[in-house]
């Protein structure tokens, strides 16, 4: 399905966050994540389902004042 | 001082606009910062890189929600930034106005509820305006950061007088300045005054030596402090000579 990632579209095979995470490369214990603006926090990615246009984004901490 | 949290230097210092990590590592170092600002951005190639850099800085991190414009934004990316950071500590910024920076009170009010009734210690990011702070004071702040000019500017206190007015208004709530600080004279002046502390980032990060810029800018907020302990003379419109007249000679 399609959704989008960071502000990028992306295919992906994944049908969770946690799976997609994993998908992506990321290292899933040093990024936040949130679907569709609601924050998913870490232990619930497994169970949060994507859905074609979901909107994924993963964080991390970086410079700001 | 903070939520419990009793610091030893009153200077916090932002991560951001650095000319390089190695820079930028130095600075936190020399500015003598126990508390530095970051954000939380999407994840790319830099992120391991600064997240060891952090860790090595041994200072306690205080992340923020910059570029938030709703309050549903701010309280989405505070929760994102507590279970990455560990901490329930967070800058809050509803930013209003894209020119000046400008905090959106209204936003701001309503953030700052949802997060303190979720257990945050909230830092607000406000202006100098007395109602809005007593409303954030309501909504469960224990800290207030007034502006001391837009983000940036390097414009010093704007306002010098309703910044007076706020201190004297919440005698006994810890007040820190953020943004606006160009110059260490600045941050001395919001210290004299006797403001808590001093959050800055573009001042040091933007001079020509941002490291040698962050131990002026330590000795600064020290010398304020210091100086607001020893309580500062009253002013005077007159002179008043302060050698003495008695025994002058008459040679006229």
């Amino acid at each position: 399905m399609q959704i989008d990632l960071n502000g990028e579209a992306r295919a992906t095979g994944a049908r969770t966050l946690a799976a997609l995470i994993e998908e992506q490369g990321f290292d899933a214990a040093s990024v936040a994540t949130a679907l569709n603006g609601n924050f998913v926090p870490a232990p619930a990615r497994a169970a949060a389902l994507l859905h074609e246009g979901a909107k994924v984004e993963v964080l991390a901490p970086m410079q700001g004042g | 001082m903070f939520y419990n949290t009793d610091l030893t230097s009153r200077l916090m210092l932002g991560t951001a606009r650095y000319p390089s990590p190695a820079v930028l590592k130095q600075a936190i170092v020399a500015s003598g910062a126990e508390v530095i600002t970051v954000s939380l951005r999407r994840e790319g190639a830099q992120g391991t890189a600064f997240r060891e850099l952090l860790a090595e800085s041994g200072c306690r991190l205080l992340p923020n929600t910059a570029g938030c414009y709703s309050a549903r934004e701010a309280v989405t990316t505070a929760q994102m930034a507590r279970e990455l950071l560990g901490t329930s500590w967070i800058k809050l910024e509803v930013i209003g106005d894209p020119d000046t920076l400008q905090p959106d009170p209204f936003g701001l009010v309503e953030a700052a509820r949802i997060l303190c009734a979720e257990g945050f210690e909230v830092f607000p990011y406000t202006t100098e305006d007395i109602v809005v702070g007593e409303r954030l004071i309501e909504a469960g702040c224990k800290v207030l950061m007034p502006w001391g000019a837009p983000i940036g500017t390097g414009q010093g206190l704007r306002n010098i007088e309703g910044l007076r007015s706020m201190r004297a208004h919440f005698s006994d709530v810890p007040l820190v300045i953020d943004a606006g600080i160009g110059a260490p004279s600045q941050a001395a002046m919001a210290m004299e005054m006797g403001f808590d502390a001093v959050l800055l980032n573009t001042a040091v990060a933007n001079a020509l030596d941002p490291v040698a810029m962050a131990a002026a800018f330590a000795r600064a907020v020290e010398a304020g402090r210091q100086a607001h302990v020893a309580g500062l003379m009253p002013r005077r419109d007159m002179a008043t000579p302060s050698t003495p007249v008695f025994g002058m000679a008459e040679l006229a």
